[in-house]
């Protein structure tokens, strides 16, 4: 990727940020629900909706609405949320670590269980076991973060109560850490008594992210690893000595990556849209929880807000995959 | 090829019609799946009748009653009750009501949606199928996630709004493969056989091309089932889907939800309706591929 290429793609990312925003005010300038009506009291005179309607900017016209709001987004600035009376950007920056940990955590998990169960279901010589697993996994393809959160809910948290299932951390604990990546900070710090609590807190809600994405990696890897498993050389390695585990991780694994990985950066970025509900499920403060909660209280500045930062996000992961897939696939280092 | 090129003839019915069939049902995956539907299907239909109790009628003096093997079980209550003492086999049957409807609404809305206008962009090309393939593509690059939180932010939570969401996020699916499929029909013979034959290019795209691909729709729409089953839950799991009156399984897993340590039942048994509802319409929809599709048959 030269240069110039970057300079492109970081200017239409720019324009994609843009064009999300420029959808999002319109149509939400639309929206039939009057969030003033929200937020006053039973008394209210027309005169105080007039000065609230004025305080928050909703007596201009809607170009001007816009302009004022992307003067502000523009150094960060998102308004203040209507429901929560605080500011936005402070109110999405505090959870946002919270979603970053937590997917970061379900890809790595993913990828784990993925790859692990694609290189295992190739490497008996007897076709059942591998067939066995790719039944089972087309059934669990069908089953959604959704369910597996549910689920796990009821197994770890009420059957075999394990787990705790909600929150992110035991708020009995004290911690006073500078940022809000807790999981991270708790390593850089030594504290292994709050990362257990962490992770007790994390596994579950990232386990129900990661099994869909799991089944997708699994799918498609195992494809791609008996199409390259067949290819010369890797006989060729075989003939030269090499264990069928040497071969299948070492030549194999590399060659059959590319079009997985390519896979998973697009399914990332729908588990990113998982978060949402999952959170939910598990009460964990992130910005999908958030999310909920913005629109049942039609909470305009917020939804805004979060819909951008969402957007942001997904721009940045299909970034990163797209350097990813330039550094593991040579061919490309020259386009 | 023989019995796509045989539905010029529409003098003779397209042959192996009852062998594809046959061969749908011999599956033990698709018949369990689509057992399991078709009952669904009729509990739905009957709710009225079947279910034993009004399934929004609260009785304080009967709440969480655990289901009937239970040793505190109340005679009347197979599945116990709820927080509210209602009926939870009877919330169940109702539920089903709202999960198929929005299924086969939002799914037939969406195919017919993604499959016109994927043909057109197929069939015809040029400055048609730029548009749609454009429309695709940047639809494609907005997370559906995003979309539909705008869409009921926008529209407002409801039973509407949910079903609109699911077709507003969902027609791609269909465009993009009723596209594909179009333009492999478009090169076939038949087609140029019907331009010989003098018929307009409108009709041959709609007597000739259209049941050709009507197969992967169907397949498509089974597969979209399934989603919007789970859309519909989940949308009504954080309240945003019908008002709180109707019982759907999403607003019961979600009262369960919240009394989980006291009466686990209340929501296990609607987390199990869903589950094996969406990988009914899974499998039905896989078997269907693979009794239609001759790529996919070996």
């Amino acid at each position: 990727m030269t240069a110039v290429n970057l300079l492109t793609r970081l200017l239409a990312a720019a324009l994609t940020l843009f064009g999300v925003a420029v959808v999002t005010f319109a149509l939400l300038r639309v929206v039939p629900g009057d969030p003033i009506a929200m937020m006053i009291g039973p008394g209210a005179t027309k005169a105080d909706i007039a000065q609230l309607r004025a305080n928050y900017g909703l007596d201009r016209s809607i170009p001007v609405q816009f302009a004022i709001w992307l003067r502000h987004a523009a150094v960060g600035d998102f308004g203040t949320s209507i429901s929560m009376r605080q500011d936005v950007t402070h109110l999405i920056a505090t959870r946002l670590p919270a979603t970053i940990e937590l997917t970061a955590l379900a890809l790595v998990l993913a990828l784990i269980l993925g790859i692990g169960g694609a290189v295992a279901s190739v490497l008996p010589r007897r076709r059942w076991p591998g067939t066995a697993l790719e039944t089972g996994n087309g059934l669990l393809l069908a089953i959604p973060d959704f369910v597996w959160g549910l689920a796990f809910v009821l197994l770890f948290g009420v059957a075999f109560p394990v787990l705790p299932i909600s929150g992110r951390v035991d708020p009995s604990l004290p911690i006073h850490f500078a940022t809000g990546f807790v999981l991270v900070e708790s390593v850089l710090r030594l504290r292994f008594d709050i990362l257990g609590d962490v992770l007790a807190h994390m596994i579950m809600p990232a386990m129900a992210l990661a099994l869909p994405l799991a089944s997708v990696i699994l799918r498609s890897l195992r494809g791609a690893l008996e199409t390259e498993a067949r290819q010369d050389y890797a006989l060729l390695a075989r003939i030269r000595g090499r264990s069928r585990l040497q071969v299948v991780t070492g030549e194999v694994l590399r060659n059959a990556m590319v079009p997985t990985l390519a896979l998973t950066g697009v399914q990332f970025t729908f588990m990113f849209g998982g978060t949402v509900i999952v959170e939910r499920i598990f009460g964990y403060p992130g910005i999908g929880n958030l999310a909920i909660d913005a629109i049942i209280n039609r909470d305009l500045p917020l939804i805004q807000g979060l819909i951008l930062t969402f957007g942001a996000l997904f721009i940045v992961i299909n970034l990163c995959v797209e350097a990813c897939f330039v550094l593991l696939n040579p061919r490309l280092r020259h386009g | 090829m023989a019995d796509r090129s045989a539905t010029l003839d529409h003098a003779s019915p397209p042959p192996r019609r009852a062998g594809r069939a046959r061969r749908l049902l011999a599956e033990p995956r698709v018949l369990l799946a689509g057992g399991f539907l078709l009952l669904l299907l009729i509990a739905a239909l009957a709710a009225p009748w079947l279910a034993p109790h009004d399934p929004t009628a609260q009785d304080l003096m009967l709440n969480e009653i655990p289901p009937g093997w239970s040793p505190d079980a109340e005679p009347g209550y197979w599945l116990g009750t709820d927080s509210l003492g209602r009926d939870v086999l009877s919330r169940l049957i109702w539920g089903a009501r709202v999960a198929l409807f929005v299924a086969v609404v939002s799914a037939v809305c969406a195919g017919v949606i993604g499959t016109v206008l994927g043909l057109v962009a197929g069939f015809f090309g040029g400055w048609a199928d730029t548009i749609v393939s454009r429309l695709v593509d940047i639809w494609m690059a907005f997370p559906p996630v995003l979309l539909s939180i705008l869409l009921v932010a926008v529209i407002g939570s409801g039973l509407t709004s949910v079903i609109l969401a699911i077709v507003v996020i969902d027609w791609t699916r269909f465009a993009r493969v009723v596209r594909a499929e179009a333009m492999q029909q478009r090169r076939m013979e038949y087609v140029d056989a019907a331009v010989t034959l003098g018929m307009a290019r409108g009709r041959i795209l709609w007597r000739e091309v259209l049941p050709n691909v009507l197969p992967v729709v169907l397949v498509l729409m089974s597969l979209e089932m399934g989603i919007a089953v789970i859309v519909e839950a989940v949308l009504s799991f954080v309240g945003l889907s019908v008002a709180s009156g109707l019982p759907t399984w999403g607003g019961m897993i979600a009262d369960g939800r919240q009394i989980i340590y006291e009466a686990w039942w209340v929501m296990v048994f609607p987390l199990i309706a869903l589950v094996l509802t969406v990988l009914s319409f899974n499998q039905f929809g896989d078997g269907l591929r693979r009794v239609l599709d001759p790529m996919a048959r070996r």
